[in-house]
């Protein structure tokens, strides 16, 4: 007891050091914000800030650019995209920056946030300042309009519904096909495992339900109840919905469970190229769906902060030659006959239904199949 | 009294035989005890430092001095800063007042305390969207003000105080109440003052709880994933966490990085594990010399 | 609400600092949880009752509480055995490699959830090192409600361990040294001096960890299987709603949660609170 004074001297200093520190770097923390904050503003104001971060991240993205302009300060966008698209924007974005500085001698970062197609949609409407936004669903995009940050006939702002590349449903099955997976209706047999995200969480699972609802529909000359059916027996072969794309891949090639995997084409293609040639195959069904995934500048943050010139340049550039290219590299179906010719080995041709032709357009398909009591739900949950 | 002390220091010296178990008794539990921790905890920790140094250590160190990977360390440190020291100051007012103290209501604020470990990460995620997000009760008047506050670092601090803020409160709140209150009344009654009587009674009494406490706070503020990812925004080098690098490598194929990131999480932890042996180290030599 | 805890019995204490202490804890209480909290009330208040009772009674959401509620009730059970017997190990015992397995104990926190519930799943996956053992056995550990159980008892055991810990250092040896002296046996020792003091802690870690559970979203959606009806939890339907814009949907489900959580926890603190008064007052 009489060693009492002594003994707590330790943690009583510790204590109040910590608290200080917590202080003071709470106050850096909120002022270094504000000043990233301002620096944004800046940009929008017409580039009267003085930016070093910024324009050191600039000439990092780009040293071997001649500095011939250098009138222009340097300016930032924020691409706000879904999950498969890293690869595809990282190699993008730095043909676009080299673009820009020799078209116009200005820097720009662009800066990319990736995430599930219908949560990056919510964080755009929440407040996330994106200058442009990439999805997976024209659906996704929609909502944005809807909440008048976007103007409502973003589809005809650029060529091909807006969508400067496409993709499509394929099946990625083990090495030598040994459940001898062909066409959709060999993933309804019995003994066959399916692995497919949930179509309630994952934009690319969608697309899947809707290829498969698609096919069974026109094998059954547009019966509803069989096509209903067969979706049914489908989702009954499937032992795990993960809740991203990304998910079902890990679960059907690291962890070896099922024997195919329904999946974005660009995702099967990455996945054969970094997880193993000798070890998976590409079946393409005989009917599939043309997946669109869109493009759409953020119209009111882009008036916002001044950055609609260079957001607008952006997404049209997707539409150019050496832009298709990197698309094609990146798996993606290029929208441009050129380039399509010339890597048509590696996007096989095959039937293609659409959205809006076969399904009436997204919020059709979205509030008939997948809203709560659709026809999704009524394949789990008896009597619904 | 003293007693967290004391027995902190006889753990060297074997308890006396007779309030020990038989050694049978004893091997029989420690064994069980290492056979749990084993199979919850130690296996899935070795697995992911056998998956991180599996493409060797050139992959494994390329990772982490990745930019987006510093970044992430930098902000999850800078939140980490922030958050706990504010959940600990909370966590030991509020600790007295329970238990120092009678008044109404209490059981229902140490379950509101408690509250925030039931919220769903997601929606400790969605609250602060629904309160600053553009469409939210004060979106707007942010919005006019040019504050931002979601998708940035204030709303990552905010989500990570919320989901962490019980810790620090919940670790002192059974403790102090065993200890009762008969020290702290003795000190007043000879004429100790309030800050006098916390520094010299409490606090020594309690801080092995309240380092526990920090710990854990700590621990878990630099990993949580779910409210942070809904606020955060997921952009590079800005505003992810270590936790959302990891799930970005995760998500690339990159396996051994995401997991030798994962990897540096378990070390931060240990970091501030060494902190805490060291200030029992400290403790342990001052006392005799004094005593 | 925030009101109702100041409505104080005159303190009787004379020891200083209850309005300032309870003042503070108020306040950040106020800003930080419940004012927060009060927009999932607000935003769901956007329902009609029918359409709210339609949205939190849907058969799949009903199977995800229950998925929800029991596994981490068993979850927290388990951890209230074997937590007490770890903290109990690591108190108590010398054994090699004590201050590595100490240190073990909280890295269920350190690890992003998302983490924890990959590499859960890898172990315990009809392919990974222990699920391969299983299997054969006719246990199958991923994608089931075990599963789910094992990824919640691997977050909540720190709750459980380290609350009972430092109460456990803390006891006096005198108590146990006068029963011994008294006679009294080993085990009825523990039963009769030690249990009790333990009490009020074990109940605080087994609250903490069923609540936590109950939330948990990151390591669960990994090791489910998320198969409606089945290995579907509740949180994970609250982003299905996300996922659909139904943000009022999505906070219905949070409500209920909130509110049978909270009920549950009040439960808990309400006999802790009981059982603290018998220890003292004995």
């Amino acid at each position: 007891m009489s060693n009492m004074k002594k003994r707590n001297v330790l943690p009583l200093k510790s204590l109040m050091i910590i608290i200080a520190f917590a202080i003071a770097l709470t106050g850096c923390g909120w002022n270094s914000n504000n000043d990233s904050g301002n620096a944004g503003t800046s940009n929008q104001a017409g580039n009267d800030g003085k930016t070093d971060a910024n324009a050191s991240n600039g000439n990092a993205a780009e040293p071997a650019a001649s500095n011939n302009g250098g009138s222009k300060k340097p300016v930032e966008l924020l691409n706000v995209s879904y999950d498969p698209t890293r690869e595809l924007y990282a190699a993008y974005n730095k043909l676009f920056a080299e673009y820009w500085k020799s078209e116009k001698g200005q820097d720009v970062t662009i800066k990319q946030s990736h995430a599930g197609s219908g949560a990056q949609a919510r964080a755009v409407i929440d407040g996330l300042k994106a200058d442009v936004v990439t999805l997976a669903l024209g659906y996704d995009i929609d909502s944005i309009a809807q909440k008048e940050l976007i103007s409502s006939d973003w589809q005809q702002q650029f060529d091909n519904n807006s969508s400067p590349y496409t993709s499509t449903i394929v099946f990625l099955v083990r090495k030598g096909n040994p459940k001898g997976i062909k066409d959709w209706n060999d993933l309804v047999k019995p003994g066959v495992q399916v692995i497919t995200p949930n179509p309630k969480t994952s934009g690319g699972a969608r697309w899947n339900y809707l290829a498969a609802w698609g096919y069974a529909l026109k094998q059954n000359n547009g019966d509803e109840a069989k096509a209903q059916e067969f979706v049914k027996a489908l989702f009954k072969n499937v032992p795990v919905l993960d809740t991203g794309a990304r998910g079902s891949t890990t679960t059907f090639v690291e962890k070896g469970i099922g024997d195919v995997l329904l999946a974005w084409e660009n995702e099967a293609l990455l996945s054969v190229k970094e997880l193993g040639k000798d070890k998976f195959e590409i079946v393409y069904p005989s009917l599939s769906i043309l997946a669109e995934p869109p493009v759409a500048v953020v119209d009111k943050n882009v008036d916002k902060s001044g950055t609609r010139e260079v957001a607008e340049a952006y997404l049209d550039y997707l539409y150019t030659e050496p832009a298709q290219q990197v698309i094609a590299q990146n798996f993606y179906r290029p929208t441009l006959a050129s380039v399509g010719e010339q890597y048509k080995d590696q996007f096989p041709d095959i039937p293609m239904l659409t959205i809006d032709d076969d399904f009436g357009g997204w919020a059709a398909a979205q509030a008939k199949h997948f809203a709560d009591g659709g026809v999704f739900d009524k394949i789990y949950v008896p009597g619904s | 009294m003293a007693g967290a002390v004391t027995v902190h220091l006889a753990e060297k010296s074997a308890r006396p035989k007779h309030i020990n178990e038989s050694i049978v008794v004893r091997i029989v539990l420690i064994s069980i005890a290492l056979l749990f921790l084993g199979l919850v905890v130690l296996l899935p920790l070795l697995s992911i430092f056998i998956e991180a140094f599996k493409k060797g250590t050139d992959v494994y160190f390329a990772a982490l001095r990745d930019p987006d990977a510093l970044s992430a360390l930098k902000l999850t440190l800078l939140t980490a800063v922030i958050a706990v020291p504010l959940n600990t100051v909370f966590g030991v007012a509020a600790a007295w007042a329970i238990s120092k103290f009678r008044f109404r209501g209490k059981n229902i604020l140490i379950t509101l305390i408690d509250l925030p470990f039931a919220v769903s990460p997601v929606i400790a995620g969605l609250v602060f969207i629904l309160l600053f997000g553009a469409q939210g009760f004060l979106g707007p008047w942010l919005s006019d003000h040019n504050i931002q506050i979601m998708f940035a670092l204030p709303g990552i601090v905010l989500a990570t105080t919320f989901v962490t803020f019980p810790f620090v409160a919940r670790e002192l709140i059974p403790l102090m109440q065993a200890q009762g209150v008969q020290e702290e009344e003795a000190a007043a009654s000879l004429g100790a003052k309030g800050w006098q009587i916390f520094w010299r009674v409490t606090l020594p009494n309690i801080k092995w709880g309240l380092l526990y406490g920090v710990i854990l706070c700590n621990a878990r503020a630099m990993g949580e994933f779910g409210a942070v990812s809904v606020v955060s925004g997921h952009i590079r080098g800005e505003t992810n966490t270590l936790p959302l690098h990891i799930e970005i490598l995760y998500n690339e194929y990159q396996f051994s990085a995401s997991f030798a990131v994962a990897s540096l999480l378990v070390m931060l932890a240990v970091v501030t594990l060494i902190v805490k042996s060291f200030i029992e180290w400290k403790t342990a030599k001052q006392l005799p010399k004094e005593s | 609400m925030t009101s109702s805890p100041k409505k104080k019995a005159k303190p009787r204490s004379v020891l200083p600092g209850f309005g300032l202490s309870l003042g503070f804890t108020v306040f950040y209480l106020s800003i930080i949880v419940i004012i927060p909290l009060i927009g999932i009330f607000v935003k769901t208040s956007g329902l009609t009752p029918g359409q709210f009772w339609d949205t939190v009674s849907n058969a799949r959401v009903v199977a995800s509480y229950k998925i929800s509620f029991l596994t981490s009730f068993y979850a927290a059970l388990i951890n209230l055995v074997f937590g007490l017997l770890i903290a109990w190990v690591l108190v108590r015992y010398q054994f090699p490699g004590k201050k590595i397995i100490d240190s073990l104990i909280d890295m269920p926190f350190a690890l992003p959830t998302a983490v924890a519930g990959i590499s859960l799943t890898a172990i315990y996956a009809p392919n990974g090192w222990v699920g391969q053992l299983l299997e054969p056995l006719g246990i199958k550990v991923a994608f089931t409600p075990l599963g789910i159980t094992l990824a919640l008892i691997f977050i909540g055991l720190p709750f459980v361990v380290r609350t009972v810990q430092p109460v456990l250092q803390d006891l006096d040896n005198e108590v146990e040294e006068a029963a011994v002296m008294l006679g009294a046996f080993r085990w009825s020792t523990f039963r009769r001096v030690v249990l009790p003091e333990l009490i009020p802690p074990l109940l605080t870690g087994f609250a903490l960890a069923f609540a936590r559970g109950i939330g948990e979203y990151g390591s669960v959606v990994f090791i489910s299987g998320n198969m409606p009806m089945k290995t579907e939890i509740a949180p994970l339907l609250i982003m299905t709603k996300l996922e659909q814009f139904d943000y009022r949907g999505a906070t219905a489900i949070a409500l209920v949660m909130l509110v049978a959580s909270f009920l549950l926890l009040l439960l808990i603190n309400y006999l802790q609170w009981r059982s603290n008064r018998r220890v003292v007052s004995a």
